[in-house]
């Protein structure tokens, strides 16, 4: 089958989706490849690359279309001036890219009317194996570090704090709200600048993780639990929300710069920061609003600008991926490509939409002209909400042994005594010799062990194996004594000793040689 | 050469035995003490074959030419992976040794004792017999499992702690017996049903262990074989075969311990069989792991490794059947070469027998000095990128730690889990001897690299060169 990448239409998209190394994966998949003339251009990445990939390069958008049973978009398609992409779209063809099917009905219906098969790659579920296809959370984390980089670069101080000898920098407080994809990679990057860093989210367990990146987490003081279906946040009661504002409040009158990330699913962005809040930060202080496109978290966001009020610059474009577009094509089409492996299972160059796969049948939202969104609910969370660990579990008590364990040792030496006592008191003379001879060395064979490194427990082992054929000096005794019988038993064990006596030190002694320190 | 000539021999052997074993602490001193136990070899069997009571000295020299290139062909030809089971041979062999001369001692009629002298010599050559006949019938039953000939599988006879108990009852009841006939021809029937009973009661111990608990089986034999040339020094009146296999014997049984203590096992119970059974029922009702297992491709192992600065590699049996050691040392060179810290956690009980992957590291020359013990390591596993676990299960299984249901719960394992990423090479899904899943799979920094781990680790160690 063959795979077309048009030209993003969109005003200001500079993303593609592909890229030449991807697109080789996918031509070893099976695939033939085809992209439109100057697709990757504001990418970074020129049509001769494409070519030298193995990807063919048409002149235009029509004849793209036309020819490519599967289209890969990074936007969902749309009625652009010039150009309808819904009209250019092959009746039956397969569509895969961003869509949000929940605000776009129309373009849905349009889509189910060229009885089309559409992969949305913003529905693919949040479960583990879907992970290598979560495109959103491949664009989450650059938008995240991209905000930082626009908050700098709003920002008229270091980040980090220095002592000069024109005198001290303090370093800029970063506060990050909501601790999702994005929350994190601005964390990160706001860290890695030599900020310091502090972060909230209504869900408590992802205080670890904001701890783990080198951030403070600044928890709201409310008792509520903020984890929504597949690892979501979800909407709060009042309660929560006053507490959560107060906190905000405080924040942003010490922070210098404020990110915010809070998002709920399907919902306007929750309106965390106040015209008050914004008018109570330091003169030159930056906000950067990464829920821009769904309303904003703070009041006086205009969406796609960059505003200045009260002395503080609100920075609230939309389009971050697209401004790091090499990197968020790359990673856009790696999520691509691990979500077409799937529906190509055979390598065949062949895609199966097997609507039995979990992962393949929440992607899939228009199938052979039918609407198939939105999917059941998915098995298993990404988080299962309210399942406490089962570390709690505490280990079963040891059982009570019959003897306390203080006495153990003496009851043993007792016992111990009293049978050498016995044995004493029985056997003769000769015999007490020769026991005490091996009571003896079995304490010496015990000191000497221990002392064994455990690297060297086969070599140990196959050495007192060679020395236990010491049992050949019975055999010697033997092999002289009166009697053909004794003269054979005795000569058959002498052979088997010897087997073992030459073969035990002769592998050890090449078990040993191999044994060598690095150089 | 006179008696007194002879004994002093046999203390200069003693000692050179014990500078033997003391040499094996370090692995730089250990080639001389393999030397040392050479030498009080040589000594020892010199001076008796000098001695008074060798007079015939062709058939000494015939048999131990014999053996001595069987033995030298058959360690020049061994394969570093099948040492356990060479071992186990070489065991039986002992064992076998012992009881012929039990038998001959028996039938010696230079040597006369009346009383308890007599009692006691009878007693010395029953036990003699019985422990070699015990050690040689499950050193061939522990060399057949090793070398895959007879199942690895426990196999459990219904009652067979009874059987066991029943078999015991008879022995000491032949002892009875035996000591009490007057003429030789009814104690040589004695001896041998005893015989009989021992190496039924060998076959049956060893069939009854789990492959897993093969390291704990093959020393305890070690061990046996030592009991085994003590007891025969007591019916000879010998004090060198006494301290040596009394030294043997004693090594065996700490290194079982070791073994033991490695897999938080109560020695009986091992001995005692069934392990892994009983296991695969017990898990399956509430432990049970949920999730996806995630794969990986050797390229992507190849590329996370280059991305690493540290790595631990843990190499378990599946390691040896594959005969990946050589690639493994391979990949190591390679990334130390590009500054990466590689090292090997090996745990005690990884691998067939004790020691087990330290030689076949060494074998691949893998310097000993990157090669750590679990306690050593266990606690850099949170600083560790990258933890690569080849063809091991259950010594890595967090079940151990997490699940206190688990049969294996309280058992140490290796805490590779909590790498940043770690990576299991196995060849499928299916659970470790001791038959327990293993949530490893199923953690969210876990990938799995299916398929032969001498196959998989070729073609990541060609990414590794590539990149």
């Amino acid at each position: 089958m063959r795979i077309g990448i048009p030209k993003e239409l969109h005003a200001g998209e500079k993303r593609v989706a592909t890229t030449p190394d991807v697109a080789a994966r996918l031509i070893k998949l099976g695939f033939d490849v085809a992209i439109e003339q100057g697709a990757g251009a504001s990418a970074d990445l020129a049509d001769d690359v494409f070519r030298a990939a193995g990807v063919e390069v048409l002149p235009d958008a029509a004849s793209l279309w036309a020819q490519s049973d599967i289209v890969l978009k990074v936007r969902g398609p749309a009625q652009h001036p010039g150009a309808d992409e819904f009209a250019l779209m092959r009746e039956g063809g397969t569509l895969i890219s961003f869509l949000w099917p929940a605000q776009n009905p129309a373009a849905m219906e349009q889509l189910a009317a060229r009885k089309a098969t559409v992969l949305a790659m913003d529905s693919v579920p949040r479960i583990s194996r879907a992970q290598k296809a979560d495109a959103l959370s491949s664009m989450a984390n650059i938008a995240g570090y991209r905000a930082v980089i626009e908050a700098a670069q709003n920002f008229g101080r270091f980040f980090t704090g220095q002592v000069t000898a024109a005198g001290k920098v303090p370093p800029a407080k970063v506060f990050v709200i909501g601790a999702g994809v994005a929350g994190l990679a601005a964390i990160g990057a706001a860290n890695g600048l030599g900020a310091i860093v502090r972060a909230t989210d209504t869900r408590p367990e992802v205080g670890d993780q904001i701890k783990s990146l080198g951030a403070e987490f600044v928890p709201v003081e409310y008792v509520e639990e903020g984890t929504g279906v597949g690892g979501y946040a979800k909407v709060m009661s009042e309660g929560y929300q006053r507490a959560q504002r107060e906190m905000i409040a405080r924040q942003c009158k010490e922070c210098d710069v404020v990110i915010t990330t809070a998002l709920i699913p399907g919902k306007p962005a929750p309106k965390l920061i106040t015209a008050e809040m914004v008018a109570s930060m330091q003169p030159g202080s930056v906000i950067v609003d990464l829920a821009a496109e769904q309303g904003g978290n703070c009041e006086l966001t205009v969406p796609g600008e960059v505003v200045e009020r009260h002395g503080v610059r609100i920075v609230a474009y939309t389009d971050l991926p697209s401004r790091m577009a090499r990197q968020s094509s790359q990673l856009y089409a790696t999520n691509l490509l691990r979500l077409i492996e799937e529906l190509c299972p055979g390598k065949d160059g062949n895609i199966v939409v097997n609507m039995e796969d979990e992962m393949i049948r929440g992607a899939t939202v228009v199938k052979d002209g039918e609407i198939t969104w939105p999917p059941p609910p998915p098995k298993l969370s990404a988080a299962p909400p309210g399942g406490k660990p089962a570390a709690a579990i505490a280990p079963p008590p040891p059982p009570k042994p019959l003897i306390p364990k203080s006495v153990q040792p003496l009851v043993v030496l007792g016992a111990g005594a009293l049978a050498l006592a016995w044995l004493g008191s029985v056997a003769p003379p000769a015999f007490m010799a020769h026991f005490m001879v091996f009571v003896l060395a079995c304490f010496v064979g015990y000191m000497v062990i221990w002392n064994v490194t455990p690297a060297l427990h086969t070599p140990l082992m196959s050495v007192t194996n060679a020395i236990s054929s010491i049992i050949a000096i019975g055999a010697l005794i033997q092999i002289s004594a009166p009697g053909f019988l004794m003269t054979l038993l005795a000569g058959v064990a002498l052979i088997l000793t010897t087997i073992n006596m030459a073969g035990g030190f002769a592998v050890t002694q090449r078990m040993l040689r191999m044994f060598r320190r690095s150089e | 050469m006179s008696e007194g000539l002879v004994t002093v021999s046999y203390i200069a052997s003693t000692i050179l035995f014990i500078l033997s074993l003391g040499g094996l602490s370090n692995p730089e001193t250990s080639r001389r003490g393999n030397y040392y136990g050479i030498a009080g070899m040589a000594i020892a069997v010199l001076a008796t074959v000098l001695g008074p009571k060798v007079t015939s000295v062709v058939p000494v020299i015939i048999a131990m030419l014999i053996g001595g290139s069987i033995g030298l062909t058959a360690a020049k030809r061994v394969q570093m992976t099948q040492m356990p089971e060479l071992v186990a041979l070489m065991h039986s062999l002992v064992g076998l040794a012992a009881v012929l001369i039990g038998f001959a001692s028996y039938l010696d009629s230079s040597v006369h004792f009346t009383g308890v002298e007599k009692t006691i010599h009878e007693v010395e050559i029953y036990i003699g017999i019985l422990i070699g006949a015990v050690t040689f019938s499950g050193s061939v039953i522990a060399f057949g499992k090793l070398s895959g000939k007879i199942s690895g599988k426990p196999l459990l006879l219904p009652g067979r702690h009874m059987i066991n108990l029943v078999g015991l009852l008879a022995v000491i009841w032949f002892c009875n017996l035996f000591l009490n006939v007057e003429s030789g021809g009814a104690g040589m029937l004695f001896l041998i049903v005893m015989t009989a009973i021992a190496l039924a009661f060998g076959v049956h111990m060893v069939m009854a262990i789990g492959g897993a608990d093969m390291p704990v089986v093959v020393s305890m034999l070690n061990s046996y074989s030592g009991w085994a040339a003590s007891a025969t020094g007591f019916m000879l009146s010998n004090d060198l075969l006494i301290v040596t296999g009394a030294l043997v014997g004693s090594s065996g049984a700490i290194l079982s311990y070791i073994m033991c203590r490695a897999m938080n096992r109560n020695f009986f119970s091992v001995i005692a069989g069934g392990f892994g059974t009983s296991g695969g029922t017990v898990v399956a009702t509430d432990g049970q792991p949920q999730g996806e297992v995630q794969p990986i491709s050797a390229e992507e192992t190849a590329e996370l490794m280059r991305n690493a600065s540290r790595i631990i590699i843990v190499p378990g049996y599946g390691m040896a059947v594959a005969q990946a050691q050589h690639t493994v040392f391979e990949i190591t060179k390679t990334l130390r070469d590009r500054g990466i810290d590689v090292h090997f956690a090996i745990h005690p009980v990884a691998g067939r027998m004790p020691g087990h992957m330290n030689v076949l590291l060494a074998e691949a020359k893998v310097p000993y000095d990157i090669v750590a013990e679990m306690e050593e390591i266990n606690e850099d596993f949170p600083e560790t990128d990258l933890a690569m676990v080849i063809g091991a299960n259950d010594i890595v299984n967090p079940a151990a730690q997490e699940d206190p249901n688990s049969p294996i719960a309280g058992m140490p394992v290796l805490e590779v889990w909590k790498a940043k990423t770690s990576i299991v090479m196995k060849r499928s899904m299916a659970s470790g001897y001791a038959g327990v899943d293993n949530p490893l799979f199923y953690k969210e920094n876990n990938r799995m690299l299916f398929g032969d781990a001498k196959k998989m680790l070729d073609e990541v160690l060609t990414a590794l060169r590539a990149g």
